[in-house]
């Protein structure tokens, strides 16, 4: 089994304003030093398979059609294989 | 005319379902019915309106996944055979995601929900959805969105414009289109665009909720009459 961490970001030239809230927010706890942050969207899962050509292709598919849209959203992931004990 | 059979479709946390139902059947006289989400099929409807509302809760994105419904699949066939499409609010970020129209909504840029009567300037009279207007008529219709700001990219922008498929911008009262007019950040004040082929139209403020003088405005009406009486062109053109 395959575990993926998934991360899902606006595009760059996207203006996020959630981001800049958050910024000011980080600002006013006196963090200065903190710029151009950004909020994204997490997601993990597992895929069922052993194939991690086959785990890619999964991901892969399904940030394309359903967790980012590429109007708007890059996306970028890690893929890590899992040991599955056998059932008893 | 025979009356226009209008199906409004029902997604899991539409919540303009029902108004735009009272409209198409009780103001407008129309034949309407609700269409739930999992059916297959659209039936025999002339007209499909997406309604306003937070489907599946807006959850990853609006609209994205109310796009999977299994009625989508027949609302795309219909789109894409020429049939009369008509997303409103969270219908049109649903017609969006599901790329029957170009572009996608982001949050405001306020990140504040606005829940107002907005000045629309109609782009272009010539749609079937606004030829009960004139070019320049100014519109006042309710917005209530958080997530309205209209993306897309400077070339795609750039043909919408080419191709007059801007049909509504925010403005103020007087038809001036300028940056305190815009509600929500959206690119060029866009408010409502229609394809290529003008039968889908995508719109964020509520013509559903000014189609009667006692809720303020009956501005809407202009709309929903454009299309019935587009309609009624088409069976004498035939």
């Amino acid at each position: 089994m395959f575990h993926a961490k998934i991360v899902v970001t606006l595009r760059k030239s996207i203006l996020d304003p959630q981001g800049k809230a958050v910024e000011h927010g980080i600002h006013s706890l006196g963090f200065t030093a903190a710029k151009n942050v950004r909020m994204g969207k997490y997601v993990e899962m597992n895929i069922a398979t052993q194939d991690k050509g086959e785990a890619e292709r999964v991901v892969q598919e399904v940030c394309r059609k359903l967790l980012a849209n590429p109007v708007m959203e890059d996306f970028s992931y890690e893929l890590e294989e899992k040991k599955v004990e056998a059932a008893v | 005319m025979s009356k226009l059979k209008i199906g409004i479709v029902v997604f899991p946390g539409s919540n303009c379902d029902h108004d735009a139902h009272y409209v198409a059947s009780t103001v407008l006289q129309q034949d309407a019915r609700l269409i739930w989400h999992k059916e297959g099929s659209l039936g025999d409807v002339d007209v499909v309106i997406l309604p306003g509302g937070f489907s599946y809760g807006d959850y990853l994105r609006c609209g994205a996944i109310a796009r999977f419904s299994p009625i989508m699949n027949d609302v795309v066939r219909f789109a894409n055979s020429g049939g009369v499409v008509m997303g409103i609010c969270n219908g049109f970020q649903v017609l969006a995601e599901a790329g029957l129209l170009p572009g996608v909504l982001l949050r405001n840029e306020s990140l504040k929900f606005v829940c107002s009567f907005v000045n629309l300037r109609v782009e272009n009279a010539e749609t079937r959805f606004t030829a009960r207007c004139k070019q320049g008529d100014v519109l006042s219709i309710p917005i209530a969105h958080g997530d309205g700001n209209y993306f897309a990219e400077p070339d795609t922008l750039k043909l919408l414009e080419d191709n007059r498929q801007v049909v509504f911008r925010y403005c103020d009262g007087s038809g001036a289109i300028t940056r305190e007019s815009n509600p929500n950040g959206a690119a060029k004040n866009i408010a409502g665009i229609v394809n290529e082929r003008g039968n889908v139209l995508g719109m964020m403020p509520h013509p559903e909720r000014a189609a009667e003088r006692i809720v303020g405005s009956t501005d809407g009406r202009k709309i929903f009459d454009s299309l019935i009486e587009s309609f009624v062109y088409q069976s004498l053109s035939v």
